[in-house]
């Protein structure tokens, strides 16, 4: 392929003052307003926040999936070092779905309703890798067994109507990782899904990691699945990364209020049994408007131990631990955290 | 035995839908959504439906309601049987029962001012002895529900989606019912938001006195919430039971499943994990027997056969545990689920 191999020490991803912003009629809206960060070969990194915090439009802005205009993409984003937004459009069609591939959050909506499910795994494979049409059934077969879908010969020529919600969802993954991608983005992928469907997903997806290898973002907003599947955070709010930490520390010593009112704001399962059954800590008021300009703390006017400091100056992201960053004035370094 | 009456009573509800098909547009088959549901809520109390999509516990709700009329059953409201009421005569019964739906962008009119949403149920019933009385009781509305006073003049679309499921609340209580039927009320709303209305809703149940009918599929806000969980799983209760009781002890293996397979925000956390395999079968066609046996673990061969029936177990953490499973008739050695599995299930220490 055109992209270099991978080199030591080198992140796969690297995302580097990402600013997605898009032109509206009344106003720009700063969707992603310099985010950064890396992803690791084999590694999954989860980005976590509310609706609205930019989360998904990171994942598009990978992909260059985002419309320009109204939509302008700035910044770099290298993948094993090569700047994706300096790719041809030619160039950029060669990575997606084979360096790079996607799962959505509606199975019902992506995939196609007219062409069987063998020919949507295999459309990628001739397209890539240059397979026949008998070759690309066959793999379409091996990926639907490795995907776990009973039956995958019969299945093979079967319709998206006559899957269920999981079974598609497991057909998005067979595409998605049939040309062996190195990075996999996942944007909410059971999110649409019933728990107990989610949690085969989840598990399909942690084994699946060991087989396949390939490096996974995590798109979501519900903080039990990052904890199952991730082993780094990325927290937006706001179009803005305000922490970020491997997953023991980010739940053990959350630094950023923000992380601190979601973890707090979320009913902990099996609270009647250790009789901590306490009100849930609420986030007052509203994720502010990404079409004005914020002059402080993105998260100041919630905040609740907002200073005067914190709606003038906008904090920067300091490392407050080894390999844990938070944009905080006030967040407490190593050291000084109270146990 | 009790002396209590409760205010709403379910007996053997039952809700088929009939499938259309065919050249002539007949019936050619049912879907069973709902097929025999029993259950009472008490003044005051917090029962919650729970189970996946497709379980029927929405279809409960409805029917409750009266929004379409049931195939089979009884509903009985503060002793009044309800479901065979003339449609004529329902006025009174809606004044007691509300719902608060689950997406707050489609369940507000967006040509009707705050004002007048919240008026329309306080003049339909008659609440109101004067114009004055009325503004009054909108202003109190907004301030139960925490909405500025001033907020009354806005339009829905003014809002954000926390705010409006607050308008729906306020809508609801204008009624002043007895029961307010929340239809995954706090589904569609993001973290932050869903523990404000959470905290709403429980504040106003204790301030007002309400009774509620919990439906959700989320077991964690659940076990917030409620007083007594109900289980539903392809158009049947397979489990009722007390809070603790149901999270310390689940005593139906679908249950077991439903609590092992939610995420918990710890990393790492030990737990017992039950992954079920397979997809819900079609209501349109349930299976023989009992109608989960197609995906439990732990099924035998009278499952196959047999439906069980709801009937109290055993269980040490106190009474009102009912069960659908016929594990419970073997010999507790033989049982997996005699025990309180709870706490390893949700990784509670």
């Amino acid at each position: 392929m055109a992209l270099p191999g991978p080199q030591d020490g080198q992140p796969l991803l690297s995302v580097e003052n990402l600013q997605t912003h898009f032109r509206t009629p009344d106003g720009v809206n700063r969707a992603v307003d310099g985010v950064s960060f890396h992803v690791n070969a084999g590694e999954t990194l989860a980005i976590v926040g509310e609706s609205g915090c930019g989360k998904s439009v990171t994942a598009m802005s990978i992909l260059r999936l985002i419309p320009e205009p109204p939509g302008k993409i700035a910044g770099a984003i290298r993948l094993n070092g090569k700047n994706l937004l300096e790719c041809s459009d030619r160039e950029m069609r060669q990575i997606r779905g084979n360096d790079i591939s996607m799962i959505f959050q509606e199975p019902m909506t992506s995939l196609n309703p007219v062409l069987t499910v063998g020919r949507q795994i295999g459309e990628t494979l001739r397209l890539h890798q240059g397979m026949s049409a008998k070759q690309a059934e066959d793999r379409a077969v091996e990926m639907l067994n490795l995907v776990g879908i009973p039956e995958a010969k019969r299945r093979v020529r079967e319709y998206p109507h006559q899957l269920s919600g999981g079974m598609r969802q497991r057909v998005m993954i067979a595409i998605a990782l049939a040309c062996n991608p190195k990075l996999l983005i996942a944007d909410e992928p059971t999110t649409a899904l019933d728990v107990t469907i989610q949690a085969q997903i989840l598990e399909l997806m942690r084994d699946l990691k060991h087989r396949v290898g390939a490096a996974i973002v995590l798109i979501t907003h519900d903080l039990g699945v990052v904890a199952e599947v991730a082993e780094r955070v990325v927290v937006m709010y706001a179009g803005k990364k305000v922490e970020e930490a491997a997953i023991g520390p980010l739940f053990r010593s959350p630094r950023h209020p923000y992380t601190q009112g979601l973890l707090g704001s979320m009913p902990k399962l099996g609270s009647s049994l250790t009789g901590h059954e306490t009100r849930l800590a609420e986030i007052p008021g509203l994720v502010p408007s990404l079409k004005a300009k914020i002059p402080g703390c993105v998260f100041a006017s919630r905040c609740p131990h907002a200073t005067d400091l914190c709606r003038a100056v906008a904090p920067a992201l300091e490392e407050k631990a080894p390999g844990h960053v938070a944009a905080c004035h006030y967040a407490p370094r190593e050291g000084a955290m109270a146990a | 035995m009790n002396a209590i009456a409760p205010l709403l009573q379910v007996n053997d509800l039952k809700k088929h839908f009939p499938i259309h098909g065919g050249f002539f547009g007949g019936t050619t088959g049912y879907v069973y959504a709902v097929d025999g549901v029993s259950f009472e809520i008490m003044r005051g109390e917090t029962l919650s439906l729970v189970g996946e999509s497709g379980c029927g516990k929405s279809t409960v709700g409805k029917a409750l309601l009266r929004l379409f009329s049931i195939t089979g059953g009884q509903v009985i409201l503060g002793g009044t049987r309800i479901d065979d009421m003339p449609s004529g005569t329902l006025r009174p019964l809606r004044r007691r029962m509300q719902v608060v739906f689950q997406d707050p962008f489609s369940s507000l009119n967006p040509r009707l001012r705050v004002r007048d949403i919240l008026a329309e149920p306080i003049r339909n019933f008659g609440l109101a002895k004067d114009a004055a009385d009325l503004e009054a009781r909108v202003a109190g509305l907004m301030d139960k529900v925490r909405l500025p006073r001033d907020a009354v003049n806005r339009w829905p679309h003014e809002f954000s989606g926390g705010q409006r499921q607050r308008i729906g609340i306020a809508r609801a209580l204008a009624a002043e019912p007895d029961l307010i039927i929340c239809d995954e009320a706090v589904s569609a709303l993001d973290v932050s938001v869903k523990a404000q209305i959470v905290n709403l809703l429980q504040d106003l149940q204790k301030e007002l006195g309400l009774a509620m009918l919990f439906i959700s599929h989320d077991l964690a806000i659940v076990e917030h919430m409620t007083h007594r969980v109900a289980v539903m799983y392809l158009g049947k209760i397979v489990e009722v039971a007390p809070k603790r009781s149901l999270f310390a002890a689940p005593k139906h293996p679908y249950t077991e499943a439903l609590l092992s397979a939610v995420p918990v925000p710890e990393p790492g956390a030990a737990r017992e994990r039950i992954i079920l395999k397979g997809d819900v079968p079609s209501p349109i066609n349930p299976p023989k027997g009992c109608r989960f046996h197609t995906r439990c673990p732990y099924a035998f061969d009278r499952c196959r056969t047999e439906e069980p029936a709801l009937r109290p177990v055993a269980d040490a953490m106190g009474e009102g545990h009912i069960a659908a499973c016929h594990l419970h008739d073997r010999p507790a050695a033989e049982n997996p689920l005699a025990g309180s599995k709870g706490a390893s299930l949700l990784a509670v220490g």
